[in-house]
């Protein structure tokens, strides 16, 4: 039995990088997927997302660091480790000219580790779990975009798996489309498979993942399980009060710099500094009137948001 | 058992994919034409041909419809049939690269290099096709136009109809190792690019090239040497003894070109990043 290398980790990375002339497309990234996971991986458009995926999987080369998949080593182990994963990667591929249970023959005649007597079982099964089974008899050229997500997701579970790679699968999905393949993929879970999937939406998988890693310009800029990246140091307070003067001068003598709008009193607070309860105490001690008071929490998504940087532009 | 490891094989489905292609049935009909065209046209004109006239045989083709499929071959290597290898050579990873379908070929995975020998596989098998159509088509119409019976060959003895099928059927084995190496290069080019038209016109361009090479007296030194320096070689076929210079020289040729562009291929490919 050969040594495996982090074999708790579904996908380890140290110092994965991704270099295309001069310019890091991926840099430096050390992903902990931990086994059993839903691990989504977020970052805008450009990020290095699919990048980092093609390496994961021998598409790219790497350019620097090391990558484990499942314990083994890749790109040295890969046609070993490929079989036990299933992947849509930047989007579905099909022949357009085949069917779409065509298809997946193909595709699963592909895989020599796939057994040929068990093959219009595994794709009858595969094509149900996506509901294309009506479809199955139609022309890809015929299906819509969201029929071809389906159909690659479909080729993603044409064998017992243990790790699902999916970039991006609710592309081109209408919500309820949508909802089912996040369904899905809570049911995949259940069955012990590590998921991982990259999404440039947070609210789309927000709901079903456990752990995340958010990228930016080829960087990893936060990882940990969901209620690590939720935990946050920062709260944010606002405080309706007809004594505003007074307000911001115990604030100060906190230790806490407040700025006024209007009625509205506004301070960022660090969590470890104070709680609300004591706050709220000292200042009705020190005369203040409180009319509204309320201690905020920034949401994921503005956590996504201050971590990637908002707007348009693209790296 | 066996029956599944040949019909569930990578190979098996490449062939069979690319025999449901409507554009690989597209062109073998148009193949099958060629034998039909010039029959017609030699039945039609009312004139005998004088000898030496047209392409070499055409003046026996009336008298013999045996001659209909060996004629028939002599005007499509040069052009009909390296174009449509090209087309089947050239499509062979940059047309999987433009669809997307590479990426899920090689994670399935497929091993590159099994990759490059199951597309070499698929474009023998339509080289085969090709010159089987060319040669079938001519045959049936051969015999539907012309009268059909023993054979004078070139050496001047005369051979049964079925002695002269059997050389027929080594000339169309011949012609599809003339096929060989073109497809080879196409399948390089093909490892180059993601845009598959232009791989296949790649491909063309080459044999082109060659064959306009192989007719200047003045690079004669490098005549040997060129993928179609042996693509006419076959009359040899039809003499008596049967001479089987030009198909060793051939084959040596072929294979050549095959080892050497398949080499490049492997290379190539085999560390290539594949962003399509």
């Amino acid at each position: 039995m050969e040594e495996l290398s982090h074999p708790d980790y579904a996908i380890f990375t140290s110092g994965l990088s991704k270099k295309f002339g001069s310019r890091n497309a991926v840099d430096g990234i050390d992903l902990r997927v931990p086994r059993g996971s839903i691990f989504g991986f977020l970052g805008p458009n450009g990020s290095g997302k699919t990048t980092t995926i093609r390496m994961l999987l021998g598409l790219a080369n790497i350019s620097e660091g090391q990558v484990s998949l499942l314990g083994h080593k890749v790109p040295e182990q890969i046609e070993r480790v490929l079989p036990k994963i299933g992947a849509l990667v930047e989007g579905p591929a099909a022949y357009p000219y085949l069917s779409g249970r065509d298809n997946l023959i193909r595709f699963d005649a592909s895989d020599r580790s796939a057994d040929p007597r068990s093959r219009a079982a595994r794709v009858d099964a595969a094509l149900a779990r996506v509901g294309l089974t009506q479809a199955q008899g139609k022309k890809v050229n015929a299906y819509s975009l969201g029929m071809k997500q389906r159909l690659g997701i479909a080729n993603a579970l044409l064998q017992p798996r243990e790790l699902l790679i999916l970039d991006e699968p609710t592309n081109g999905l209408d919500p309820q489309g949508t909802r089912e393949v996040r369904n899905l993929v809570r049911q995949l879970a259940s069955e012990g498979i590590t998921i991982f999937i990259s999404s440039h939406l947070l609210a789309e998988i927000e709901q079903i993942c456990t752990h995340l890693a958010i990228m930016s310009q080829g960087k990893i800029v936060a990882q940990g399980t969901v209620e690590e990246l939720s935990a946050t140091e920062i709260f944010s307070l606002s405080l309706v009060t007809p004594d505003s003067e007074r307000a911001i001068a115990t604030l100060k003598s906190l230790g806490i710099e407040a700025t006024q709008d209007g009625k509205i009193i506004s301070a960022s607070i660090p969590s470890k500094q104070m709680r609300p309860e004591e706050l709220s105490k000292l200042l009705v001690e020190a005369g203040v009137g409180i009319q509204a008071f309320t201690f905020n929490a920034p949401t994921l998504e503005e956590r996504f948001v201050q971590l990637t940087g908002e707007g348009f532009q693209v790296a | 058992m066996l029956k599944n490891r040949i019909t569930g094989s990578l190979t098996f489905s490449e062939i069979s994919i690319l025999f449901r292609r409507r554009r690989t049935w597209a062109m073998l009909a148009t193949i099958s034409l060629i034998p039909i065209a010039l029959a017609t046209a030699v039945d039609l004109s009312s004139s005998t041909i004088p000898p030496g006239e047209g392409p070499p045989f055409l003046d026996r083709v009336s008298q013999n419809g045996f001659f209909v499929s060996f004629t028939a071959m002599i005007v499509a290597i040069p052009l009909f049939l390296p174009l449509t290898m090209s087309v089947v050579a050239g499509d062979a990873i940059a047309g999987e690269a433009s669809t997307g379908t590479l990426r899920y070929l090689l994670i399935a995975p497929v091993n590159r290099g099994r990759l490059l020998l199951v597309k070499f596989a698929g474009a023998l098998a339509f080289a085969f096709a090709a010159t089987f159509t060319l040669l079938i088509s001519g045959l049936i119409i051969g015999a539907i136009l012309f009268p059909v019976g023993s054979v004078t060959l070139l050496s001047g003895d005369v051979i049964s109809l079925p002695a002269a099928v059997f050389r027929l059927l080594i000339v169309a084995i011949y012609v599809t190792i003339s096929l060989l190496g073109l497809s080879a290069i196409g399948l390089f080019i093909s490892t180059l690019t993601v845009i598959p038209v232009g791989a296949m016109a790649a491909t063309v361009v080459i044999s082109t090239i060659m064959q306009i090479l192989d007719n200047l007296p003045q690079v004669a030194v490098i005549h040997p040497y060129l993928i179609s320096h042996y693509w006419l070689g076959f009359a040899d076929l039809l003499r008596n003894p049967m001479s089987l210079g030009s198909f060793g020289s051939n084959v040596i040729v072929q294979l050549c070109y095959i080892a050497i562009f398949g080499t490049l291929s492997y290379s190539r490919f085999s560390t290539k990043d594949i962003l399509s």
